[in-house]
């Protein structure tokens, strides 16, 4: 009897594959009605868009399988995305180019772990429900970083900084490798790694996971730190495709892609599941939805509603298998 | 006498499968009627239709011979009948009052809740019971046995004609047992019928009238409790021969027949916020160690204690190697398992498979270059599937869908897996059924045999009594004396518990 | 024994025990004011406080019935910018028009809300995130991303700048009404105590025979409608319908239910806290402006969000203290 509904569910998870039918029906509808659909510069256009998304989303997909939530995504790309441009236009990168380019990618990259363990510690030392944990830099975060910037936007011509956004490998934009790259990475972490079973009891049973010698805080202080370093490295991708940096506007919203990706993608909110590719499918529906609305001629506005649909449709889905 | 409630033909299944067929139960007025019967026998499942949870798919339920029809809590609860559940269904977080009165809250003039008369009529209530607490305060700054008698003042409160109780002492001590017990008779005797579930055999002699056995979703049998045997119902319950099972024994433990060895762990002097005032016992190799005692007399703090998961403010644990032992985590890595009581909340982690479930505790030793050793996992969970027999269809099974006894296995073999040195159990066999109850009794002592020392907490007098090597009695936070087996008896354990209370009462 | 039976100054201020701390930093942040400050005290900046604060004051206490049920509610911001752009359209027909219609308005998007977490059991924090994407979509659609003035020449300008009875300004007027009536639903109704006991446990609340379902859609609606009336107070303020505010606002009602010492998970917690948390808040914009003004420092506005969010920490960790000393003497 449970054997046949093993497999059951194995061929039907309408979590997963309902994903993967909204993304064939998005793509036909594409097909058939946006205008040059089928060309490479629509394919690079969406790619390029849809790396910062992936990458946060990936974190966020680790921090919710923890039964956790990341607020403060956003504000960390924009604090790292403030200072890698006041990093590599100041005077010591004039007069270092090599070392400022380096200090401008990992120091931000540095601040945004830094951030990532003040919400782990205070989610898992200060048991403070995540919610509020992360709420903190999600108002502060961005704050910061308009004050480093005195809320200027800050633009440069720096070709080897913009590598990161406009640079390509093997024809394809650059920061679509590096979501590749990481999601293999990460992929390798949860289903094969020690730490990637200890996340998954963390979120599947916190106290269960304790008694049986899981070092619960480290794990979860493990999954906000690489949620928010992947953070810190989307700021700096934003950053890099525009050649301009506004404090006030990176990352703005994408907590809110962030965990709609990864619920669509199939992450269950209460924790204990963390499918990465999931993560990366949901933001390419996230972003395709956003491209076919534009394309058409609709207006951004109303791809928040469909936003919204989503959402609801992908939970609803998700809650209704529990069910 | 006519019948206050009557259910027959009562038939329930959830997603195909049947709970509940042909289910019968009736209920006079101003008895105590009892319902006993295994795990899945469907008592619950007849409550709940009961009290409106859950809606019945045949069968016909008569209130004072009129048909009945409730199909929400609140509708059976304006029926005059009302539940304490086993799980409280309080609210800890708000006051006694509210908590009575929830609901049906009296009114003032303007339609506004009238508090002064709602703690005066919840006071009034809870004097009858003898109980006098601050009733503006949190309920969850209570005992649990207060908490269950608030239950019940709230469904005085209601004017309930029949009060169900679901497992109302399984974690109550003895005076709060026989308070309830005297709380029980008085609403007996003011003609209100309780209805009352139990696993203890014994309460049903001491306060019962009537009881009525299920099994496998079916009545088997409604007798006036006097009238039976302790064995009989047993039988009845089981399905079983009665012979069969004496020649059995109760339990599969047999403690007092081994030679313990060295001493792995030693406490002494423990004290800590948790209640501990001077807990000492040590483990030797080799034997089931059983602490004795009521509830909150310490034991599970004790062992929680000596796992490293509560603070110890004085006195210590110390481990034959000599290693500190401050986290379960070096615990674990010094040979330690902790078999928690609460299965489901402490003990398996429901997404997860059958496989990820075993080898949990294990992963560091499993370790190969960061990842986890999947060829060496496999081996280890299958030899343990096949070693405790745990039914399952295969080990990528999520742990969530097999039964309680087999998830109790699941756990069993988390620990086992470990080949620990030390393991201790609290309420191993708690709501597992009689077969896997056994079963899993048997894995204990054949592990024990091999030289595994077992620290056991049990409620079950029986389990300890016929388990444990030696018994330490624990009250009040303090280890009062210590039972060598063979030689316990049930009731030299209860006259142990009993006897230091006195004293220490004078 | 504590006598809570008719109005009581302690029940009111305490709730569960947790927000004593609000109320003191509350005092203190106001002599500190009032000491430094010449004219903190004043009845202008009084009034123009409270004016604009009482927007916060009220998603705030939408928000807290929400999380008292342990749901969330991230919608109201949205909500507000949404009810702000009717409002401003409305505006013509008057407030008595526009002032319902724009409640009525936030009071269906509660509704939604209300059927997705209720009937559809989608869980409220997603829920209402999507009906934040989608009201701030709502919002920019019917606007065209443009602000919408309100009509001068109506009597929708009243709200703002004229007084009540002479007394105060209609908008803090109606706030104070508003809470009084909240506090009264919560404190002293069936309703209200069902919201508690829903959020202190939901299967115990269906046990005890209480209508959950009912409780919960009444907070998402109530949030929903108070987010509409934050919105009326928005156009007033600003003379215009403004689909573009409202980011963050969740955050900061959140931020002052928090602060009042409301469990997160729900259960336990007041109206009265919730109110001095919002203006508590609203205190550290209002004494950074005047620190400001007096030329000693210069912080840009920059700063009174990072301030903002450090304020936050230092609650958090008094709370987190205050929960953990309170867990050690319970057991």
């Amino acid at each position: 009897m449970s054997a046949t509904v093993a497999i059951m569910r194995e061929r039907f998870d309408p979590s997963r594959h309902g994903a993967l039918l909204a993304l064939a029906v998005i793509l036909l509808f594409n097909l058939l009605v946006t205008p040059n659909f089928l060309q490479a510069q629509t394919l690079f256009v969406n790619i390029s868009q849809v790396a910062t998304i992936a990458i946060v989303a990936m974190g966020m997909t680790l921090v919710i399988a923890t039964g956790g939530i990341d607020l403060s995504v956003g504000a960390i790309m924009a604090l790292s995305g403030a200072l890698a441009p006041l990093i590599f236009l100041s005077d010591f990168a004039a007069a270092n180019p090599t070392l400022g380019l380096t200090a401008s990618i990992v120091v931000p990259v540095f601040v945004a772990l830094c951030c990532g363990i003040f919400n782990g510690v205070l989610v898992s030392f200060l048991n403070v429900q995540p919610i509020v944990a992360t709420l903190i830099f999600f108002i502060s975060g961005r704050g910061l970083a308009q004050v480093l910037t005195n809320g200027n936007l800050q633009t440069f011509t720096n070709p080897s900084f913009s590598y990161l956004g406009t640079g390509r490998v093997l024809g394809l934009p650059f920061q679509g490798w590096l979501v590749l790259l990481i999601a293999l990475i990460l992929y390798w972490v949860v289903t094969r790694s020690i730490f990637g079973r200890q996340l998954l009891a963390v979120g599947g049973n916190e106290r269960a996971a304790r008694l049986s010698g899981i070092p619960v805080h480290r794990v979860k202080i493990g999954a906000y730190v690489i949620c928010a370093g992947l953070s810190g490295l989307a700021g700096l991708i934003v950053v890099a495709i525009n050649s301009a940096s506004d404090a006030a506007r990176i990352g703005n919203l994408m907590e809110l892609d962030a965990i709609a990706a990864a619920v669509v993608g199939g992450t269950l909110l209460q924790g204990g599941r963390a499918p990465i590719f999931g993560a990366i499918l949901g933001a390419v529906i996230i972003q395709l939805v956003k491209y076919t609305l534009l394309a058409n001629g609709i207006a951004d506005e109303v791809a928040l509603i469909a936003k919204a649909g989503i959402i609801i449709a992908a939970v609803y889905l998700q809650q209704a298998r529990k069910e | 006498m006519t019948d206050f409630i009557q259910m027959t033909g009562i038939g329930k299944s959830f997603a195909g499968i049947i709970a509940l067929k042909d289910a019968s139960l009736a209920i006079r007025p101003g008895e105590v009627h009892a319902i006993i019967g295994q795990n899945g026998a469907g008592k619950s499942t007849l409550i709940k239709i009961l009290t409106g949870v859950y809606r019945r798919d045949a069968g016909d339920v008569r209130k004072d011979g009129k048909p009945l029809a409730v199909s929400t809590p609140r509708e059976a609860q304006d029926a005059g009948i009302a539940t304490i559940y086993q799980e409280l269904s309080l609210v800890p977080l708000r006051s006694v009052t509210e908590n009575v009165v929830m609901g049906y809250e009296p009114r003032t003039r303007f339609g506004l809740i009238d508090w002064k008369a709602a703690h005066a009529r919840t006071r009034e209530i809870l004097a009858r019971f003898g109980v006098d607490v601050d009733v503006t305060r949190q309920l969850g700054s209570y005992s649990t046995a207060i908490q269950q008698l608030v239950a019940i003042a709230r469904a005085v409160s209601l004017d309930a004609k029949l009060v169900i109780m679901d497992e109302a002492t399984s974690s109550l001590d003895d005076q709060e047992i026989e308070t309830l017990f005297s709380v029980v008779r008085n609403l007996r005797d003011s003609g209100v019928a309780v209805l009352y579930i139990s696993h203890f055999l014994d309460e049903l002699y001491q306060i019962c009238d009537r009881v009525t056995i299920m099994r496998d979703g079916q009545t088997v049998a409604t007798h006036v409790v006097a009238e039976t045997t302790k064995l009989g119902l047993v039988s009845e319950m089981l399905g079983r021969d009665a012979s069969e099972i004496q020649a059995a024994g109760l339990t599969a433990l047999s403690g007092g027949h081994g030679n313990p060895g060295e001493v792995l762990l030693e406490a002494e002097g423990l004290r800590s916020k948790t209640g501990l005032r001077g807990t000492s016992f040590n483990i030797r190799k080799r034997e089931i160690v059983g602490l004795g005692g009521l509830l909150g007399s310490g034991r599970t703090e004790a062992a929680r204690a000596v796992f490293g998961l509560d603070a110890v403010s004085e006195g210590r644990v110390r481990h034959h190697s000599g290693a500190a032992l401050d986290t379960p985590a070096q615990a674990i890595a010094l040979g330690m398992g902790f078999l928690t009581e609460d299965r489901k909340a402490d003990g398996i982690i429901p997404h997860m498979s059958v496989r990820e479930n075993i080898t949990l505790a294990m992963l560091p030793r499993l370790k190969r270059m960061g990842a986890v050793d999947r060829e060496r996992e496999r081996e280890l969970v299958a030899h343990y599937i096949d070693a405790l027999q745990i039914k399952t269809s295969g080990m990528e099974q999520p742990i969530r869908e097999l039964s309680g006894g087999n998830q109790q296995k699941v756990l069993l073999a988390r620990w086992l897996a470990l080949e620990p040195e030390i393991l201790i159990l609290d309420e191993p066999t708690r709501g597992v059924d009689v077969g896997a109850k056994f079963e899993i009794q048997s894995i204990i002592r054949k592990q024990v045999a091999d030289g595994l020392a077992v620290l056991l907490i049990s409620s079950e007098f029986e389990e300890l009594v016929e388990g444990a090597d030696r018994i330490v009695v624990l009250q009040e936070g303090r280890s009062v004396s210590e039972l060598q087996n063979p030689g316990i008896t049930e009731g030299a354990l209860i006259n142990a518990i009993a006897h230091h209370h006195e004293r220490s009462v004078a | 024994m504590l006598d809570t039976n008719s109005f009581d100054l302690r029940r009111f201020l305490q709730g569960g025990g947790h927000s004593f701390g609000v109320w003191v930093a509350l005092v203190a942040m106001i002599l500190f004011g009032l000491l430094r400050y010449e004219n903190f005290g004043s009845a202008y900046n009084i009034s123009s406080f409270l004016n604009y604060n009482a927007m916060f004051i009220v998603i705030s206490v939408g928000m807290c019935f929400v999380i008292l049920t342990g749901g969330i509610d991230l919608s109201v911001g949205s909500v507000a910018a949404f009810t702000s752009v009717i409002a401003a359209y409305l505006s013509p027909f008057g407030i008595e028009v526009a002032l319902p219609g724009a409640v009525l308005a936030g009071l269906a998007i509660g509704c939604l809300n209300a059927i997705f977490v209720v009937a559809m059991r989608i869980p409220p924090f997603i829920a209402t995130l999507a009906t934040m994407l989608g009201a701030k979509g709502g919002a920019l659609v019917i606007s065209g991303a443009q602000t919408i003035s309100i009509d001068w020449t109506s009597n929708f300008t009243k709200l703002g700048m004229e007084n009540a009875f002479g007394l105060l300004p209609w908008t803090i007027v109606i706030t104070a009404f508003v809470v009084i009536a909240l506090w009264v639903v919560l404190e002293r109704t069936s309703l209200g105590r069902t919201v508690l006991a829903v959020g202190g446990g939901e299967d115990a609340s269906t046990m005890m025979g209480l209508n959950v379902n009912r409780a919960k859609v009444f907070v998402y609606a109530l949030s929903g409608g108070c987010g509409g009336l934050a919105g009326v107070f928005l156009a007033s303020g600003f003379g215009a319908g403004q689909p573009l505010e409202g980011v963050g606002w969740e955050l900061s009602a959140i931020a002052s239910v928090v602060v009042g010492g409301t469990l997160l998970t729900g259960g336990m917690g007041t109206v009265g806290a919730t109110v001095a948390g919002a203006l508590l808040l609203g205190l550290v914009f209002n004494i950074l402006n005047f620190e400001n003004g007096r030329g000693v420092i210069s912080l840009s506005a920059y700063w009174q969000m990072v301030i903002r969010g450090g304020f936050l920490f230092v609650v958090i960790l008094l709370q987190s203290q205050l929960a953990s000393r309170a867990k050690g003497v319970t057991q």
